[in-house]
């Protein structure tokens, strides 16, 4: 459904009661799925729910135009499904969802009425959370009072951030009437305005519903409207009479009631005013909170019993939020992914955030350490990969001195990634206070352009040379970026002067490495380059174990040694077949057949007399004779099967 | 020294009614003392004269009670307006939350009116603190007299009130507009007070 363009931010009047769900929602349009996610904003209807809806929409769009963002009501979204499903077109459906970068839903109060549509939402929720995908919903109440709502979604909806619109207040709804006449063309009387905002509707439809009555109504009429007029075309009432200014000399008062009379206003004024801290508090606890600022100060002072300074208080907390916005502006300009730093977000962390933005900009933040994940425990050696690992741990061992460089070569999927990132992760837990960048080669590539192109290629350049360990993978990549390669040969030679390690990946050998400039390529095999091989079939057993723990899934040892049998060049094939395996499993049973795999593997269910009968024919003693279990198929499947196993 | 203390819950403000020689203080707080039940009447404190001037200050200690479960208490003095007592009036004035200025509606009155003025200014001044910050109303009194002896309120607001405080014309002696200008300056005390900082003792 396409946004209306009168919702925008800029025609949202905002007051006490919306301003919370106002600074939250531009924050979503701003960065959407990385603040609050979902977004939940709840309210009566008729308080600009949709309004903040689409106005996320349009501001998400101004600023990333390429954004997929869908605006939809329940209904529509329901039907949507429902056709899908009628013509069969459901994966469609979910992927097109699934797709959608910031997916708007409205009404979802309708969630009630549909039972199986909550199961959908939750998944789809799900499934965009998962990605880094924005939603946001709207409904007429907290997701928590919604009848018959699946307790999950109702978590899920819960988890982002939950925040209500309430009705305006008088000044709102003053500068709602002021714009909306202003929208309209109309020059209304500010008295009439006035008495307007004063018959106290809360919704802001009914408002405008007035507005649109005292237009109709001017139109009609000779003379100007009057807040009379207004008063008596709007409730029917008569006018309020004026309230008369006591003019001297006053009547002499007198009875006993006049000491009453002025405990009663006393009593009122205190009860408006001496706890009305706590609420103005309370109100910038949650404005800063929807910007993403942490409020622990904030709320140490509700927590207190004293009255604070609260125009200091805030005042100070306001600018202390100021400079953490400029400094992450200044860090953002020399490292984007710095200026996240939780510093940034924190008044009480004023200080580490002044001397983090210091230390970026002097190039001191470190470069891309390695993964933690990849390590040398979760790495499955074989035959094929046995020397690069007994390599590995002596770089780790000895590092800078041994083998510099340490190059590892091998075809996509071998495991040099892991590897790498396990060299790096081992040289970090030698040495804890180090730096070790470990990165791709494309990373390296793109900092140094966004470097180039911002003018600080000094500031970059230090940022490695203050590393003491630098791996790069897939330094094929490379190929033909001269520029690049400069950098890397004078980065290489500050390394190996110092004796500082280096580490390198490739799909090749250096000598086979087209486009990398020949002082590289020389260089890099005067170290130790090891090369990969594919995994074989004990090693993928091996795999298929381990992923299989991972998962949690049990299974007979002939089920990993069926799928080890699988033709696979690779740790990621393995991991693709153990992953087809496990999709078939019902997911009441907690372990995994031969069957299931062989159905989700090959397609068709066992056929075991064939099956036999082909093995049959397989010569006994053909083991012997060639000397390699890796060379004999030990279970063949008919051709057909096989054919069709290929052409998948 | 007003305060409003969340932990034993009391909220006690002072109040100080300021204003020329003979312009009515004292018979404003006699009035309000008079109207107080006998049952919350402290004991009122008045140093005066022979010829019922203020010599030294009137003190008038009012129990409200409990307010929103806060022990309220309002201290309300007068100052001696005569011009050589200004030490008095400067000590009085210390750790006031609120002064009402009870300005003589006569004619004649209106440059000692406006010497007092000043003079309320400078000694705010004098304590550190900011007039426009500070709670203040005027009450116009003796609006009882014969016009042709006093000036109207829109006419002393001309004069007085350049600042566009709250006005209230009264006749003290018998009691018109004495509550009123009290209600006054207690709601602009309170608001003051709830908007912490200035002149809030913490404890």
């Amino acid at each position: 459904m396409d946004l209306n363009p009168r919702f925008r931010f800029e025609t949202f009047v905002v007051g006490a009661g919306n301003q919370t769900a106002a600074a939250a929602a531009r924050s979503v349009a701003e960065s959407p799925g990385t603040t609050y996610n979902p977004l939940c904003i709840y309210g009566k209807s008729g308080l600009g729910k949709t309004h903040l809806l689409q106005a996320i929409g349009f501001l998400a769009l101004e600023r990333q135009p390429s954004l997929r963002t869908e605006y939809l009501t329940l209904e529509e979204f329901v039907e949507r499904y429902n056709a899908s499903v009628a013509a069969g077109q459901l994966d469609a459906f979910r992927r097109s969802a699934q797709e959608t970068d910031l997916l708007l839903l409205d009404d979802v109060q309708f969630l009630a009425e549909h039972l199986e549509m909550q199961a959908e939402l939750l998944r789809l929720s799900e499934a965009m959370q998962a990605v880094g995908r924005q939603v946001v919903l709207a409904s007429d109440r907290p997701p928590g009072e919604i009848g018959e709502l699946d307790e999950r979604l109702v978590t899920r909806l819960s988890g982002g951030l939950l925040v209500d619109v309430a009705a305006p207040d008088f000044e709102t709804r003053l500068a709602i009437l002021r714009r909306k006449a202003e929208e309209r063309g109309t020059l209304l009387p500010p008295a009439v305005l006035k008495t307007v905002a004063g018959i106290g509707s809360a919704n802001v439809r009914e408002l405008i519903g007035m507005i649109n009555r005292l237009i109709a109504y001017q139109g009609v009429s000779d003379g100007p409207i009057t807040p009379e007029s207004a008063r008596m075309l709007l409730t029917g009432e008569p006018p309020e009479k004026e309230p008369v200014v006591v003019v001297a000399p006053p009547a002499a008062p007198g009875g006993p009631d006049e000491f009453s009379s002025f405990l009663s206003a006393v009593s009122t004024t205190v009860a408006q005013t001496v706890e009305a801290w706590r609420s103005r508090v309370g109100e910038a606890v949650l404005r800063w909170q929807g910007e993403g600022y942490r409020t622990h100060r904030l709320e140490q002072l509700l927590m207190g019993d004293d009255i604070p300074d609260v125009a200091s208080e805030l005042g100070r907390f306001g600018a202390e939020v100021d400079e953490l916005k400029r400094l992450a502006e200044e860090v953002a300009a020399f490292d984007a992914a710095a200026a996240g730093h939780a510093c940034f977000r924190d008044p009480d962390a004023l200080e580490e955030a002044r001397a983090y933005a210091e230390r970026v900009k002097e190039g001191v933040t470190p470069p891309p350490p390695p993964s933690r994940g990849l390590d040398f425990a979760g790495y499955v050696e074989g035959a094929g990969n046995e020397g690069a690992v007994r390599a590995a741990q002596a770089v780790c061992a000895d590092p800078g001195r041994r083998f510099n460089p340490f190059f590892i070569a091998g075809p996509s999927g071998t495991g040099k990634t892991h590897l790498l990132h396990a060299v790096g992760n081992a040289l970090l837990a030698a040495r804890p206070g180090g730096t070790v960048a470990c990165l791709s080669a494309q990373v390296y590539m793109d900092e140094l352009v966004a470097a180039l192109d911002a003018g600080r290629i000094e500031w970059w350049r230090r940022r490695y040379r203050r590393a003491d360990v630098l791996l790069l993978d897939d330094i094929q990549l490379l190929a033909g970026r001269e520029r690049t390669q400069e950098e890397l040969f004078n980065l290489f030679n500050a390394f190996t002067d110092e004796g500082r390690q280096l580490g390198f990946t490739a799909d090749r050998t250096p000598g086979q490495l087209a486009g990398i400039a020949p002082r590289l390529t020389t260089r890099f095999e005067a170290g130790l380059v090891v090369e990969l091989t594919a995994p074989d079939r004990p090693m993928r057993a091996e795999m298929v174990r381990r992923l299989l723990v991972a998962r949690g899934v049990g299974a007979e040892e002939d089920v990993v040694q069926y799928i080890a049998a699988r033709p696979a060049d690779s740790a990621r094939a393995v991991q693709g077949l153990v992953n087809r395996a496990l999709s078939r499993m019902d997911p009441a049973s907690e372990s995994l057949t031969v069957e299931t795999a062989r159905l989700a593997v090959e397609g068709r269910p066992p056929r075991p007399s064939q099956a036999q009968a082909i093995s049959a024919t397989v010569p006994a003693g053909l083991d012997a004779a060639l000397g390699s279990r890796e060379k004999v198929v030990w279970d063949w499947p008919n051709v057909g099967d096989r054919l069709v196993e290929e052409l998948r | 020294m007003s305060l409003v203390n969340f932990t034993t819950r009391e909220i006690t403000c002072k109040i100080v009614y300021y204003g020329p020689g003979r312009s009515g203080k004292t018979t404003n707080l006699q009035y309000v003392y008079s109207q107080v039940p006998s049952d919350r009447k402290g004991q009122m404190v008045s140093l005066a004269t022979q010829t019922d001037r203020t010599l030294f200050f009137d003190f008038l200690p009012l129990d409200l009670g409990t307010i929103s479960g806060f022990t309220t208490k309002f201290q309300l003095y007068t100052v001696p307006g005569q011009v050589y007592y200004n030490a008095t009036r400067k000590l009085v004035l210390q750790g006031a939350d609120g002064v009402v200025f009870v300005a003589d509606s006569q004619l004649r009155q209106l440059d000692e009116n406006m010497e007092s003025l000043q003079n309320l200014h400078a000694n705010i001044l004098e304590h550190g603190l900011d007039i426009r910050t500070m709670p203040l109303v005027i009450q116009f009194n003796k609006q009882d007299l014969p016009p042709e002896l006093i000036l109207t309120p829109p006419e002393l607001d001309d004069a007085l009130n350049f600042r566009g405080l709250q006005t209230f014309p009264a006749d003290a002696l018998h009691g018109a507009g004495v509550f009123e200008t009290l209600k006054g300056i207690a709601a602009g005390v309170l608001r003051k007070l709830s908007e912490g900082g200035g002149g809030v003792r913490r404890l």
